[in-house]
Order: C-alpha cells, then sequence, then structure tokens
C-alpha cells in the first residue's frame, strides 16, 4: 500500500478526501443541471415532428433520458468496484459499490416514471412492452436483487463478497437478458416501438440532454461519496481514527 | 476425478430416493400451478392454447426455484458442505454433481410430466413435443443459474423469497425462448429449431460457466 494511487484505497485517508469533494460534485451537479433545464426550457422548440407533434411535454426527455443513461452506467461502475473488490481484497471498493446501488436504483425508477409519464400522451398508454422499458425494468429488479442481498447478510464481509458476485454475474446475464427481450423470435430482431439515433437529434436538445447527464453524474459522485462517508463511519466505528473524529467533533459544536 | 462427481451424484440420488416426498412435492407444485390457471382465466380452448407455453414455463421456473432451497440447505445445517469445500477435490466438479442430481430429481420430472400437462391446454402434439424438449435442454439451465444463488443465499433468514429476488431476473432468457419454442412449435418442429439452439447454446454456457460462479459463491458463504 505504498504506491500513491492505492494510498486512498485505506477507509481513513478516503474518508477526508471524500469529505472535500463532495461539495465540489454538488456544485457541479447543481450548475449543470440549471444550465441543462434552462436550456432545456427556453432554448428549444415547443414542439417536434410534423402530423402527429409533440407538444411542450417532450421536454420530460431532458429528465429521462439523462437517468436511463445514468442507470445503466452505474450498474457497470458498480460492477467494476464490486470486481475490483474482490481481486484486490480492497474494502473500499465494496463500500463504494455498495454506495452507488442506492442511486442507481433511484435512477432506474425515474427513468421508468418519466417514461411513463411521457408515453401517455405520445404513445396512448403508460406502459408498453418495449425492449427498451423491459430492460430498464429487469435492470430495476438486479439494483434491488443486489440491494436486496446485501442487506440480508448480518456478517459485512461476506455481504460485500456475496453481493459483489452477484453483481459480476449480473453483468454477464444482462446482454443475454436484453438480447432475448429484444428478439424474441430468434429470426428477426428489433421490435423496438421506435428507433432512435444521436446524431438525428436537434442540437439544442441534445446539448440540453447532454449538459443534464453531466448534472446527472456529479449529483450521482455527491451522493455517492456522501453515502460513502457514511458507511465508513459505520463500518469503523471502532477504529480509533473514527473515536477521534467523534471526540474532535464534539468539542467543536 | 470422475470418481469425484459420480460419487456426489449417486449419494444425493441416494439421499433424495430415502426421501421420496421432497421429489414429489416439486412436481405436483408443477402440476397444481398449471391446473390453476385455466380456473382463473376461463376454460374456452383458444384462450388456453395461446396462454399454455407462457404458463407452464412460468410455472417451471417457479418449481425450479422453490426447490433450489434444498439444494445446498441439508448438506450446509449438518456439515457435509464444509467437508466437501476441504478435500482437496476440485469444487467445481463437486457443484456440478450436485446440480446434476437436482435437475434429476426437480427438473427431468416436470420434462416427463409435460404431455399430461399440454392435454390439459390443448395443445397440438407437435407442441407437446417442443414443449419436451424445450423443458429437457431448458431446466438444466434454470438449476446451474439457480444454484449461484442458492450458494449465495445459503443459512440466511427469508432465503427462499430473497432467491426469488435475485435469480428469477436472469431466467428471463430461457423463458422467453421456451415459451418462444412452444408456441411456434405449435405448426411444426422446425419452426421451434432456432429456439431451441439458443437454448442449447444456453445451456453450453451455463454448463461452462454456471459451476465456476457457483463455487465461488460457496466459498464466500462458508469461511
Amino acid at each position: 500500500m505504498t504506491k500513491p494511487w492505492s494510498r486512498f484505497a485505506a477507509p481513513a485517508s478516503f474518508y477526508p478526501l471524500a469529505g472535500r469533494l463532495i461539495p465540489v460534485f454538488w456544485v457541479l451537479a447543481a450548475a449543470f443541471i440549471l444550465i441543462a433545464l434552462y436550456w432545456g426550457f427556453f432554448q428549444t422548440p415547443d414542439q417536434l415532428g410534423g402530423s402527429n407533434a409533440q407538444k411542450d411535454y417532450y421536454r420530460i426527455i431532458f429528465i429521462h433520458v439523462g437517468t436511463a443513461w445514468m442507470s445503466m452506467w452505474l450498474y457497470a461502475v458498480l460492477v467494476a468496484w464490486a470486481a475490483v473488490g474482490l481481486v484486490f481484497k480492497t474494502r473500499l471498493s465494496f463500500m463504494m459499490a455498495n454506495a452507488i446501488a442506492p442511486t442507481g436504483a433511484i435512477f432506474t425508477f425515474l427513468a421508468l416514471w418519466t417514461g411513463a409519464i411521457w408515453g401517455r400522451p405520445s404513445w396512448g398508454t403508460y406502459w408498453d412492452w418495449d425492449p427498451r422499458l423491459t430492460s430498464e425494468l429487469i435492470l430495476f429488479f438486479l439494483y434491488i436483487g443486489y440491494i436486496a442481498l446485501h442487506s440480508a447478510i448480518d456478517d459485512s464481509r461476506r455481504a460485500d463478497r456475496a453481493a459483489a458476485l452477484l453483481a459480476i454475474v449480473g453483468l454477464v446475464m444482462v446482454p443475454v437478458i436484453f438480447w432475448s427481450i429484444n428478439c424474441p423470435d430468434p429470426n428477426q430482431c428489433a421490435a423496438l416501438h421506435q428507433r432512435s439515433g444521436l446524431g438525428k437529434v436537434d442540437g439544442n436538445i441534445l446539448f440540453a440532454m447532454l449538459t443534464m447527464t453531466l448534472g446527472l453524474w456529479m449529483y450521482s459522485f455527491a451522493t455517492t461519496l456522501m453515502r460513502v462517508r457514511g458507511i465508513i463511519l459505520t463500518r469503523e466505528a471502532e477504529a480509533a481514527w473514527v473515536q477521534d473524529l467523534v471526540r474532535a467533533q464534539a468539542r467543536g459544536s | 476425478m470422475f470418481t469425484v462427481f459420480w460419487s456426489v451424484l449417486h449419494r444425493d440420488l441416494l439421499l433424495a430416493m430415502r426421501r421420496r416426498t421432497d421429489v414429489l412435492t416439486t412436481l405436483f407444485f408443477f402440476v397444481i400451478v398449471v391446473s390453476l390457471f385455466p380456473l382463473g382465466v376461463g376454460t374456452e380452448r383458444a384462450v388456453l392454447r395461446v396462454l399454455g407455453p407462457g404458463v407452464v414455463w412460468v410455472a417451471a421456473l417457479l418449481a425450479s426455484m422453490l426447490a433450489l432451497e434444498r439444494l445446498f440447505a441439508a448438506d450446509y445445517e449438518d456439515g457435509t458442505l464444509e467437508q466437501l469445500l476441504l478435500t482437496d477435490q476440485p469444487l467445481v466438479l463437486l457443484t456440478l454433481a450436485k446440480v446434476t442430481a437436482h435437475w434429476l430429481l426437480t427438473g427431468l420430472p416436470l420434462v416427463l410430466i409435460a404431455p399430461l400437462v399440454g392435454m390439459q391446454y390443448h395443445l397440438t402434439d407437435s407442441s407437446v413435443a417442443v414443449m419436451m424438449l424445450s423443458l429437457l435442454l431448458g431446466t438444466p439451465v434454470l438449476s446451474l443459474i439457480g444454484a449461484i444463488g442458492a450458494a449465495l443465499t445459503l443459512g440466511l433468514r427469508g432465503g427462499g423469497i430473497l432467491l426469488a429476488l435475485l435469480i428469477l431476473p436472469l431466467y428471463i432468457p430461457v423463458l422467453v425462448y421456451g415459451a418462444g419454442a412452444v408456441t411456434v412449435g405449435a405448426a411444426s418442429l422446425g419452426e421451434a429449431q432456432p429456439y431451441l439452439t439458443l437454448l442449447a447454446a444456453f445451456l453450453v454456457a451455463a454448463l461452462a460457466l454456471a459451476p465456476l460462479a457457483c463455487a465461488a459463491a460457496l466459498r464466500i458463504s462458508i469461511e
């Protein structure tokens, strides 16, 4: 543990670092989200499409797309931390994976929720068994499974490793699951309700969407670091440095 | 090496034969679930023919999942599992043997009872044939994937319901192609061939990967 990059693998040295980073990420998150909201509301066209135009309600896309992208990305990050933890046996990696899961689950839920609100006026239904919707729902189940398994095991070491293995198995299965949902008939795939490509999106809309995604990403950093600080304190409650910290804070206030 | 496989397999089958009710419970669970659906959705032939493949496969999923709880539980409680882990034999092979025994006791009976269930749903002869084939290829995959979950939830309170939460989402590909095969198999056997090939591919992949993950999970749960 002498290499510079591994210095912060120790919870005791990561804790203050996370504390310094959290305000930075909050400011970045607020800035990006405010810019994205302004751009999304005032710099984009009032309606989309020709004959059957989507009116103002399409603007929910600025939240919907960002949360959907982040929900998938965070699962990959979660699995990466879990794998690092299993390989290098670093406690902090498991704590990071553990701290990411609730944020990821919330984003998945938000993506489904906003999608349903948007789907009602555009598709005439809150829910449709479109492959993308179904995949997002399954992703939500995977998050819930991870959280449920972790909280069902009292021994934190076993909980960390068991949940990490589950997350990895989940990631291996994700392409197969997505593919089976996307191509229920092996002879012809892509029964998508509608197709979309980033290249065809109006520049202003794309800018607002990407900025919002960045904002949500920063938000994920902030909440994950806050949560991981909480986890560190709970797990290391017996450690000397935590005791010192508690005593120092008691004197300060 | 294969003696290990055979001896574990033989032991598990022998133990199960001494307590036959365990095997029969799974089988009857499957039959009861399948029989309840017509009472719920009505007994119209056309409806049953459409619902049949999906219902049978979902029931197979549930039956296989419920049986999983017992895969390692008894051995875990009396310490046998710990002894198995301590031997210098490859753990992957031991888990594969246990899963094989488990499938022979809980999966294979479902395959054999399938024609009876097919009659309840007025499925055509070719549908029933495809159903048996798809169950034959699909239920081992369910046992293999499920074994990972069973190993992870070993000895936990509320293990059964937790197992459902962890494992059922992973069963989706088998469900999609298993039920799909039976649906298109109504016309002819040939139509179902791509589905069955995919199920066979899942089986090969699961045989190669699942015992590794399951062995790792057992090591995590017992240490």
